[in-house]
């Protein structure tokens, strides 16, 4: 899996980062999230599926590969 | 509950769902239901004539600025395949004989239901239905009316200070309008509990009269709404009144159905509905029994819950489900300012202020029930909540592996 996040979305809510912290970062003077594994692993599917349906802006999309 | 109840559901693959409400939560339920592997027929029915179409905006961004309706549909998975039944309620159940019925007097059978209907504004008694100047606000066209009516130099009063009424508040002050809040319960204290001063606080020190403790005792109307006078004789002229005093679960097609009603739909703790087979509810329709709450039902209008107990919805039609022990989030942003929190923080019985100032733009603040932590709230930095919800995480999960 790989995600998408795009940053013209992104308004730094923070949630996915909530969802899953270790592949999502948000400092405090970010204005958008990052992502720190663009290929998390498999074990990690339900934090990022969560962190995915958790923005409110619809920024982040998984895609399936 | 017990084992044979919960496999009672048989496993669904085919056959028809029908999906009531077509907002978030009808439409998350709709795409976990396909990503699960559920491969029969999906019908989906909402009141409005809009496709699901996101709320949060509307009493921030969407009236302070003059976005598109457009911008607010939520994005949809173009292989979905899923019929949508749109601008027409339903408006009985028959769940003996699995029949929903809509306003068109169409019938349409089913072997799996989702209940996610959400709510109505709660209506202000005494009031006409419409009156120029007088509002709610729960739909777009709601907000395309107030945002019409919201014109330079107009004289706001907001009935109500939660969510919806605070944030309004704030989105009028963007707007440069004068505005007052009067609402009989503290600002936002249905999230914030004790902390609600520094809501009204941060208010006042944006311009907003805030009057707590005092209802409406009647609203002025001719041809257009004048004033309202409050609960002890004081009357304050308005151009527009904005009545956010809460919201009804929208359970009103299912009198007599045999769906159990409290303050909601009333769920097991996986999410079925009780009293009826096959059906399951999700979203701010759908009251269930936390595990960390003792079997009192829980009740959320958050945007998250939606999207993330409609998910946990299908999960109980397809497979059985489990207990639903979420830690919820919420946020709601008021000038310039963004709270965050998580967990049950409307359930707590204590609040501590752990770091900076409540009233300001940057504080953390635990809450507890019965000395244990139940949620926590910060603004400014969505990262102090992180330990709070790995631990409530944690908590939740093992109570409810306890409760089965």
């Amino acid at each position: 899996m790989r995600i998408e996040l795009d940053p013209n979305l992104c308004q730094a809510y923070g949630n996915c980062l909530l969802s899953a912290p270790e592949v999502f970062e948000l400092t405090q003077h970010d204005l958008v999230a990052r992502i720190l594994q663009e290929q998390p692993d498999e074990p990690l599917r339900a934090q990022v599926e969560e962190a995915v349906a958790s923005c409110p802006v619809q920024a982040l999309t998984l895609v399936d590969s | 509950m017990s084992t044979a109840a919960r496999d009672a559901g048989p496993e669904l693959r085919l056959g028809r769902v029908v999906i009531v409400g077509a907002s978030l939560a009808g439409l998350r339920s709709a795409e976990a239901l396909r990503r699960k592997g559920f491969t029969g027929e999906l019908i989906l029915v909402g009141d409005e004539v809009h496709p699901p179409y996101d709320r949060p905006p509307l009493s921030k961004e969407f009236t302070a600025k003059a976005m598109p309706a457009e911008s607010l549909h939520l994005r949809q998975n173009p292989s979905l395949e899923a019929t949508w039944q749109l601008g027409v309620p339903a408006t009985s159940l028959d769940a003996a004989a699995h029949v929903v019925t809509l306003g068109d007097g169409a019938e349409l059978g089913y072997d799996g239901l989702v209940i996610a209907t959400g709510a109505a504004p709660r209506r202000l008694p005494g009031l006409p239905g419409t009156a120029r100047g007088l509002h709610y606000l729960r739909t777009v066209d709601d907000a395309l009316r107030l945002r019409a009516d919201l014109v330079p130099g107009t004289r706001v009063i907001v009935i109500g200070g939660g969510f919806i009424g605070a944030e309004l508040a704030s989105t009028c002050r963007e707007l440069g309008l004068a505005v007052t809040v009067v609402t009989p319960l503290p600002m936002m204290v249905s999230a914030l509990g004790q902390l609600s001063e520094a809501a009204a606080q941060r208010a006042r020190r944006h311009g907003v009269e805030v009057i707590e403790g005092l209802g409406i005792s009647a609203v002025e109307i001719d041809d257009r709404v004048r004033s309202v006078e409050l609960t002890d004789g004081t009357r304050l002229p308005a151009d527009v009144v904005v009545v956010a005093i809460g919201v009804r679960p929208a359970v009103d097609w299912l009198v007599g159905s045999g769906v159990l009603i409290d303050s909601g739909v009333v769920c097991d703790d996986s999410l079925a509905v009780r009293g009826v087979a096959d059906a399951v509810a999700a979203g701010d329709v759908a009251c269930w029994p936390h595990p960390a709450l003792n079997g009192e039902l829980l009740r959320l209008e958050h945007w998250t819950n939606a999207a993330e107990q409609a998910t946990a919805a299908a999960d109980r039609l397809l497979t059985g489900g489990r207990p639903f022990a979420p830690v919820p989030s919420f946020w709601s942003d008021q000038y310039g300012v963004r709270l965050q929190g998580v967990g049950l923080t409307g359930r707590a019985d204590e609040v501590a202020v752990v770091d900076g100032d409540a009233s300001g733009d940057q504080f953390v603040a635990e809450y507890r029930r019965a000395g244990q932590l139940v949620g926590a709230i910060s603004a400014g930095d969505v990262r102090a909540l992180l330990p709070y919800r790995r631990e409530l995480v944690k908590r939740f999960a093992g109570l409810a592996l306890a409760s089965q």
